[in-house]
């Protein structure tokens, strides 16, 4: 996903453009991380002033949803599903190679190149292992398709690999 | 030159994780390349997520499917005849007489599949927007009556009436009501709403329609989760062609009376399903419960009366309107009537979507329609209606799926989610991981839940770890009672469900001779 870096004269135009809406602030969150890749701490104030509602309000949405980040994430952004469906097709084994072979792991690493999360259902339940890898939905992961993805390998070919691993 | 050929492509989130949109640029190029022309239509998912991507084309006998069908594959399915439908190792013959389709009441899934989800003119060829034409010359009232009639329980798990929540909001006063859909499809093993929203979006839309002229609601929104990319913009795009069509706007297919409706994005917390959560998290704040009563019938979003309902709910609306609740209500057994599509997940070998009128058994669908295990292994347990519902043993199997005998057998249905494990599963590992879920996911407003849950992973991992093994069993079972009567929600309330149910069924896992990494 192709992010510009955080532009507060953009960031105030995004928030007055949603701000009239009923229940602004969550459209106003996803559209500030889909435009700069995170939500500045910056843009707390804005929000809050724009919306008539404290700061306090702000950073609580903020942090309380798993969706929002504070810092931009790596350029590429794997969200593996570790829920029951997928733990019953071995998620857990590659979050395990994963961390024993790669030296990744999930929400605690993040680098300019990577970043893995753990998401809990993608909904891709019947094909598991499944993963979110920027935005596009990958089914029958295994270890070497999933380290391919993590060293930026096409996606649309992870995709097909699983297609024909049926 | 004759018409072009019209071959069928899912664009299904699923299908697309199995490479259907490299399929499709690979018969664009090879079509292209021996001059023939043949229109492609994206479609949604027939639901035979094991066969993906499933290529159909429309011949005279009906639509042939072949399939799973490779970039790979195009060349020689073309010299096989594919235009034609030309016998293939890959053919499975006419899609409508394929085993796993003729063997389900698809009543709300008919169009899934079949049409182009953004085609309006197709929905109306399939059938389409005879409900709300329909509705636009009854009374709310009886809209409600009709709803009501036929049976329809909540089908995002709860199971409440739809009818008795839709008389309420009618019978409210209030100059401003509100219907929304919750599509924040949370649950693991669960995937009907993403393919509905995905492959039939109409649908939904016009059961939302239906449902805001039945209780005098003007305004509509479906809360999808953000894990579902796909679903969020099929449905956003299919608002927007709606609206366009004079479908959603200022004057519902020009009768005079007003409803529109937007999208919203979840951000990522599994709470938000749960509808008050829901409802806080629309309004933009925190997704923390509210304590019901006030009901959200009465007080809900904005403080205004509101129809809270599942996705599936609200779109077997269009449904029992067009064709009457008693035909409706003709599916299905003892209180539970109508159709459930059932989402068939985990370790099977033919996992997807399988539309039943209820009262089938676990073993139709996993081992009819599912074939068993994927790893070929035997079946040790079967969670059913997502993270929050019982692990049941294999056997168990023949319980039939309605509402009430599986609350009799200390389960439910939930949204419809069956997620196979195999006999290497550790149920133990999954009692823990229930805790574990519920820790990070509960929104922290009541003791016993926040506490509890983080309380039970802990108690679970030291009588795995062997210390003081009877008296943490003890604990276990005490804690659990506790979550179950005094959480505020579903969420506390539930949890105990899973960790229960591997304990009641499984009790060898939680005695194992102590490992040394499973200690705290």
């Amino acid at each position: 996903m192709a992010v510009a870096g955080w532009n507060e004269a953009d960031a105030r135009e995004i928030i007055a453009r949603l701000a009239p809406i009923e229940g602004a602030l969550l459209p106003i969150l996803h559209a500030l991380q889909d435009e700069f890749g995170y939500v500045d701490a910056a843009a707390d104030e804005m929000i809050a002033d724009a919306l008539n509602i404290s700061r306090a309000e702000v950073f609580g949405a903020i942090a309380f949803y798993h969706d929002f980040r504070r810092a931009p994430a790596g350029r590429r952004v794997v969200k593996i599903c570790r829920a029951e469906a997928c733990q019953a097709n071995g998620c857990e084994q590659l979050i395990t190679e994963l961390r024993a072979r790669h030296g990744l792991a999930p929400d605690e690493t993040s680098n300019d190149r990577l970043t893995i999360e753990t998401v809990y259902c993608l909904g891709n339940c019947a094909l598991g292992p499944a993963a979110l890898v920027d935005g596009e939905l990958v089914a029958r992961l295994d270890a070497d398709r999933l380290a391919k993805i993590c060293d930026g390998g096409s996606i649309e070919d992870a995709q097909v690999a699983a297609g024909a691993s049926a | 030159m004759s018409a072009p050929v019209r071959v069928f492509v899912p664009k299904d989130a699923a299908a697309s994780s199995l490479g259907a949109d490299a399929v499709v640029r690979a018969l664009v190029a090879a079509t292209h390349e021996r001059g023939v022309a043949v229109e492609i239509v994206r479609t949604g998912s027939r639901g035979m997520l094991w066969l993906e991507p499933l290529v159909e084309v429309e011949t005279a006998q009906g639509r042939i499917a072949y399939g799973p069908v490779a970039p790979r594959d195009v060349a020689s399915l073309l010299d096989a005849g594919l235009l034609s439908g030309g016998a293939h190792r890959l053919s499975h013959g006419v899609v409508d007489k394929m085993d796993w389709m003729v063997r389900q009441s698809r009543v709300t899934f008919a169009r899934v599949g079949a049409i182009d989800p953004l085609s309006l003119s197709d929905y109306r060829a399939h059938g389409g927007l005879r409900g709300l034409e329909r509705a636009l010359r009854m009374s709310g009232a009886d809209i409600v009556e009709a709803v009501k009639q036929s049976g329809l329980r909540g089908r995002g798990g709860a199971g409440f009436p739809t009818g008795v929540k839709w008389k309420t909001v009618l019978d409210a006063a209030a100059p401003q009501k509100y219907v929304v859909c919750n599509a924040d499809e949370g649950d693991s093993g669960t995937f009907a709403d993403r393919m509905l929203m995905e492959g039939d979006p109409f649908l939904l839309i016009e059961g939302m329609a239906i449902a805001g002229l039945a209780v005098g609601a003007t305004k509509g929104y479906v809360y999808i989760r953000s894990e579902y990319p796909h679903a969020f913009r099929a449905m956003s795009d299919a608002i927007d062609v709606a609206r366009k069509a004079g479908v959603l706007g200022a004057s519902v297919l020009g009768c005079g009376r007003a409803f529109d409706m937007e999208a919203r994005l979840g951000a990522g917390a599994y709470i938000c399903g749960e509808e008050t959560s829901l409802l806080e998290s629309l309004e933009g704040k925190r997704g923390v419960v509210r304590a019901k009563p006030p009901l959200p019938a009465l007080e809900g979003l904005f403080g205004k009366p509101t129809i809270v309902n599942n996705v599936l709910s609200l779109a077997a609306v269009p449904t029992i309107v067009a064709d009457g609740a008693q035909a409706y209500a003709e599916y299905g057994v003892g209180r539970s009537r109508g159709t459930l599509p059932f989402q068939l997940a985990g370790n099977v070998k033919r996992g997807g979507l399988v539309e039943l009128a209820f009262g089938a058994t676990l073993r139709d669908v996993i081992e009819g329609f599912g074939g068993g295990t994927r790893s070929g292994r035997p079946i040790r347990a079967v969670q059913v209606g997502g993270p929050l519902g019982a692990y049941l043993p294999a056997s168990q199997l023949d319980a039939p799926l309605d509402y009430e005998a599986f609350a009799a057998i200390g389960a439910m249905l939930g949204h419809g989610g069956i997620v196979v494990f195999d006999d290497t599963v550790d149920m133990a590992a999954q009692a823990r991981f229930a805790f574990e879920f519920c820790a990070k996911e509960s929104c922290g407003k009541c003791t016993p839940c926040r506490i509890g849950a983080v309380r039970g992973a802990e108690t679970v991992g030291r009588i795995v770890a062997g210390i003081e093994r009877e008296k943490n069993l003890v604990v276990l079972d005490d804690l659990n009672k506790l979550m179950t009567d005094a959480s505020l929600c579903a969420m506390g309330g539930l949890t105990p469900m899973p960790v229960m149910s591997a304990l009641r069924h499984f009790p060898e896992d939680f005695r194992r001779a102590p490992q040394r990494q499973a200690a705290e």
